[in-house]
């Protein structure tokens, strides 16, 4: 992390209120014109358990959560259960600040709820603080809270803390409380502000620590967005009416989001009985014509797999998102990995095809999610939003600019009652829905109600106008009109040439390969390595069905090595890579990431410096280190 | 003008409007029951006056899931156990359109279960056909949910130990607002039944029995049905959800000791469909949604101004 910035960690149990808490400061200094981004920590569990979010706030542009942090807000774990020595959970009511010294920097801030923890308890706390030179402030948030109100009011005693530390402007919080509070509870939290500010300007010596907020402007008007966010803003401007879905960690926030708002719009949104039924209700309002949207994660996309065939082989439109988490099976809920990126582009039987988008940022998803909707609808094929944990809950800023394009309702390549009168129909007065001899591979669709457009849609292999034919030639006719779909949009997407993401001094001797969301963290560790002397560069690469061919070896070829990052334990990127390039082996090693925790800057950094360059192994087993082939 | 303009039109009483041509020619075996849905269906579309284009059938996998490849209009050939999903959504994206699922026992009350429990618990407004012949027949006569206790078929060589499932009392409980049991050896009541089923505003369940003589040549079916509603032996109000339940679990009984019993079992005008209650909370608008992508005045609200407000 740099001077001018901070890194603020609030942490407490689940159920604490560390996420609302952290998004209105985070919003907060985002109207103050500074750049921030969040990082979330929480346990698969509803109340009590280790939580933090971190926000990071600088005068500069930020991608990632950056390395370490300098400010920590502990609260104490209210719903702590266990507090025994022993038990499976170890001593869980001081974990919100035992368990977040590790990563705290030097010269770093403690502020903790003296009211519900006792440093006593913790090993070594008044050794480790020298040693470190940290700066600790221990207030007792939960008795300031409930003089004016209630216990969970503390988190606004804290707020109100940092920002007399840390020299933050007290209106620019307290106008967010007035509009992000009812009126009932903005008073006594307001008090509750005033009241731990002005306690610790009167108790403390703030000026103390070497810890301020920069200032900072920015050119246009932002918004603080998640990526879960950007995904279901995306299918709405698209003309998204249609909802269904089954509620698994994480995808359940696009799926709450969108939820809330389509009613609103004249849509709907379907809760339904399982993750088949929820992709079928998908299909089957797109098949009537409407824009339709499901999803899920690992394993409910694994029930998707069979729908999905369904939608490739009738050439039903349909959009879906995937939001990784670690897996096998029920894995890590609320953790990130990137490992369910092989599953999502080849699951379904046969030879079976699909568009596959991984955003690095939230702006790039909701693009993306845009983007996903036109070749779906244009193409009739299904494509997928894939995502992690990580872009879903962490919130940056993005400027008001990326949503400037107007909304599109358009269905794609859907007759109307007027050509589907003119276009062919056979014996029986079907329509030829599916005709073998078109440009792009297209055939287009007819919606139920039309007149004169019916047809059978099938998920046996079948002849133009819908029946079920085995014929060989027919067969050939159809697979390649369905793959032709794909060679059309890889061209389309090349033209475009929008989303895969090059950063870094072009002639750079090494490269630094990625996809969607670790690639704000390559990013910063690309500027560390450069600022050490090293020439790096960064491809970022978000399309991974049809895969960017010609971009990626380009990449490859114009540096000497490249180190391949990913979150997955089996590195499956570079796999990929390597299956739709027919090579490349030598000159890629890999470094994965799957304990649970996204990659920070500082690992890859560690990673290309030790391992890569000096071919020694990384100092602990956060990490692994994969070298190229032949090695 | 409507983009939809076949919903609503009158045909000719004539169910050759619903027969494709000459192709394709149905390839179920010689005397199965499917022949009989297939005409109860092409005969209550016509006496309905439906439009062949503004219906939509929707079927699983299995031989009864072949019914659309000879019904002439929209149809959507699903997967195994799948049907019902994929008309709910396309009634409630476009409400004009008639919409009738249909497929095997297998299909519909194994495989797709849960989705049979969950449409019937919601009341969509479909009509929904299943071709219960108590046996597998695509896969060449394994045993089914609906097969007697003791069914002997290739994979269950010791006989079935398992009671059959009992899908008028199934569907009742889970909330079906109109249902009925018919047989494809009688084709008057069969087709009076699905024009009953398609008009009914809610989800009508209709237990078609069918006979296999390719795998089941044991089944009940063949021998005289009994038409309940019109027998004074079985006298009950069909309104009744008490009456319905217990005149059910008898007959659901006797069909596997012998008595085929039909009819109409429950009838319930007074639930609201599902689309009623969703419009009602004001999760579904009036307006048919499919319309909407072809309302060239229709404003598209951008989600910057309308929902980013609280992002700033
Ligand atoms: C997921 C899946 N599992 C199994 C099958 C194989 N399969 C095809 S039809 C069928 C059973 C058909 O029986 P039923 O639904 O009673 O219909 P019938 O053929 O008797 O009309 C099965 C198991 C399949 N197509 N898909
Ligand atoms: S196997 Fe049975 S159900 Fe299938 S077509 Fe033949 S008779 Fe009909």
């Amino acid at each position: 992390m740099t001077d001018h910035e901070l890194i603020w960690r609030i942490a407490g149990g689940s159920g604490d209120g560390i996420a609302s808490t952290s998004q209105n400061f985070a919003k907060a200094l985002m109207r103050a014109g500074l750049h921030v981004f969040t990082h979330r920590h929480y346990p698969s569990r509803i109340r009590g358990g280790h939580t933090y979010t971190e926000v990071r706030v600088s005068d500069e542009p930020v991608k990632s959560r950056g390395d370490g942090y300098n400010f920590l807000l502990s609260l104490g774990d209210s719903f702590a259960r266990n507090p025994s020595e022993g038990a499976y959970y170890g001593n869980e009511e001081i974990k919100p600040l035992s368990e977040n010294l590790d990563e705290l920097v030097e010269g770093g801030v403690i502020v903790y709820d003296s009211g519900l923890l006792d440093t006593d308890e913790i090993e070594n706390f008044d050794e480790r603080v020298e040693e470190n030179n940290w700066h600790v402030y221990d207030i007792d948030l939960r008795t300031i809270a409930r003089e004016h109100g209630r216990e969970v009011m503390r988190n606004t005693a804290g707020v109100a803390v940092t920002c007399a530390i840390a020299d933050i402007e007290p209106d620019v919080i307290k106008s967010l409380m007035s509009d992000a509070m009812p009126e009932k509870i903005l008073e006594p939290n307001l008090e509750v502000f005033d009241d731990a500010y002005e306690m610790v300007q009167e108790e403390f010596d703030v000026d103390a620590p070497d810890i301020s907020v920069p200032s900072g402007e920015h050119d246009e008007e932002q918004v603080l967005l998640s990526g879960s966010d950007a995904i279901a803003y995306g299918a709405i401007d698209e003309g998204c009416r249609f909802i269904s879905g089954y509620p698994m960690t994480p995808w359940t926030e696009v799926f709450v989001i969108m939820s809330q708002n389509l009613p609103e719009l004249g849509g709907i949104s379907e809760q339904v009985e399982d993750e088949i039924a929820a992709a079928a209700l998908a299909m089957g309002a797109s098949h009537a014509g409407v824009k339709a949207m499901s999803g899920s994660s690992g394993g409910g996309f694994s029930l998707m797999s069979e729908p999905l065939g369904l939608a490739e082989i009738t050439e039903t439109p349909i959009v879906l998102v995937e939001a990784m988490r670690a897996g096998p099976s029920t894995g890590m809920p609320t953790k990130p990995e990137q490992s369910d990126m092989e599953h999502v582009l080849y699951t379904s039987q046969g030879d079976s095809h699909r568009v596959v988008f991984a955003p690095g940022t939230a702006a790039e998803a909701y693009y993306q999610t845009r983007k996903a909707f036109k070749l779906a609808y244009e193409y009739q094929i299904p494509s997928i939003v894939l995502y992690d944990q990580k872009l879903g809950g962490e919130l940056s800023n993005v400027p008001a600019s990326v949503f400037d394009e107007e909304p599109n309702p358009d269905l794609g390549s859907v007759l109307t009652e007027a050509e589907l009168a003119d276009a062919p129909h056979d014996d029986s007065g079907k329509y030829q829905r599916y005709q073998h001899d078109t440009e792009n591979g297209v055939s287009p669709r007819s919606l139920p109600g039309q007149k004169g457009g019916r047809y059978l849609a099938t998920g046996n292999e079948h002849m133009p106008a819908g029946h079920i034919s085995e014929d060989p030639d027919n067969r050939i006719a159809q697979m390649n009109r369905r793959m032709q779909k794909v060679d059309s949009i890889r061209a389309e997407l090349d033209d475009d040439g929008e989303f895969n993401t090059v950063y870094g001094p072009e002639d750079a001797d090494y490269g630094l390969i990625t996809f969607g969301s670790q690639q704000g963290t390559v990013e910063e560790a690309a500027d560390v390595l450069n600022e050490n002397g090293h020439s790096v560069k960064v491809l970022g690469v978000s399309e991974l069905m049809p895969f960017p061919k010609e971009q990626v070896s380009e990449f490859l070829d114009s540096v000497d090595e490249s180190l391949v990052v990913e979150m997955t334990a089996s590195a499956q990127f570079r796999g990929l890579v390597q299956k739709e390039l027919g090579g490349y082996g030598d000159v890629m090693s890999s470094l994965l990431k799957y304990n649970g925790n996204p990659f920070e800057p500082a690992d890859i950094v560690e990673g290309f410096e030790t391992a890569l360059l000096e071919g020694e192994e990384l100092p602990d087993n956060r990490t692994k280190f994969v070298p190229k082939v032949g090695e | 003008m409507s983009a939809f303009s076949a919903i609503g039109e009158e045909t000719e009483k004539d169910q050759n409007e619903f027969t494709p041509g000459l192709e394709p020619q149905p390839t179920w075996c010689p005397g199965c029951g499917d022949f009989g849905v297939l005409k109860a269906l092409k005969g209550a579309a016509a006496e309905l006056g439906l439009s062949p284009d503004e219906m939509m059938v929707t079927t699983g996998i299995g031989c009864s899931g072949k019914l659309n490849s000879y019904f002439n209009s929209y149809g959507f050939h699903t997967i195994h156990g799948r049907s019902l999903p994929i008309a709910r959504a396309a009634k409630l994206a476009n409400p004009g359109l008639t919409v009738v699922a249909a497929g095997g026992d297998g299909d519909g009350y194994g495989i797709g279960g849960n989705h049979f429990m969950h449409t019937a618990r919601e009341n969509h407004d479909i009509t929904y056909i299943v071709f219960n012949n108590e046996i597998f027949g695509l896969t060449k006569g394994q045993t089914s949910p609906t097969s007697p206790m003791g069914h002997k078929s290739k994979t269950q060589p010791h006989g079935s130990a398992k009671t059959p499932l009992r899908p008028l009392s199934l569907s009742l409980n889970a909330g079906a607002s109109y249902v009925a049991r018919t047989a494809a050896v009688n084709p008057n009541q069969a087709k009076d039944i699905i024009v009953e089923a398609i008009e009914h505003d809610g989800f009508s369940h209709v237990d078609f029995l069918t006979q296999c003589p390719t795998w089941n040549k044991d089944a009940r079916q063949y021998v005289p049905y009994i038409d309940i509603n019109e027998s004074d032996d079985y006298e009950f109000d069909n309104t009744s959800r008490a009456e319905a339940s217990e005149m059910m679990f008898e007959t659901e009984n006797a069909l596997h000791e012998g008595t085929v019993l039909t009819g109409r079992y429950y009838v319930d005008e007074s639930r609201p469909s599902y689309q009623q209650e969703k419009q009602r909370i004001g999760e579904m608008p009036e307006e048919p949604l499919a319309e909407r992508y072809f309302d060239d005045s229709y404003e598209w609200e951008r989600s910057y101004d309308k929902f980013l407000g609280k992002h700033k």
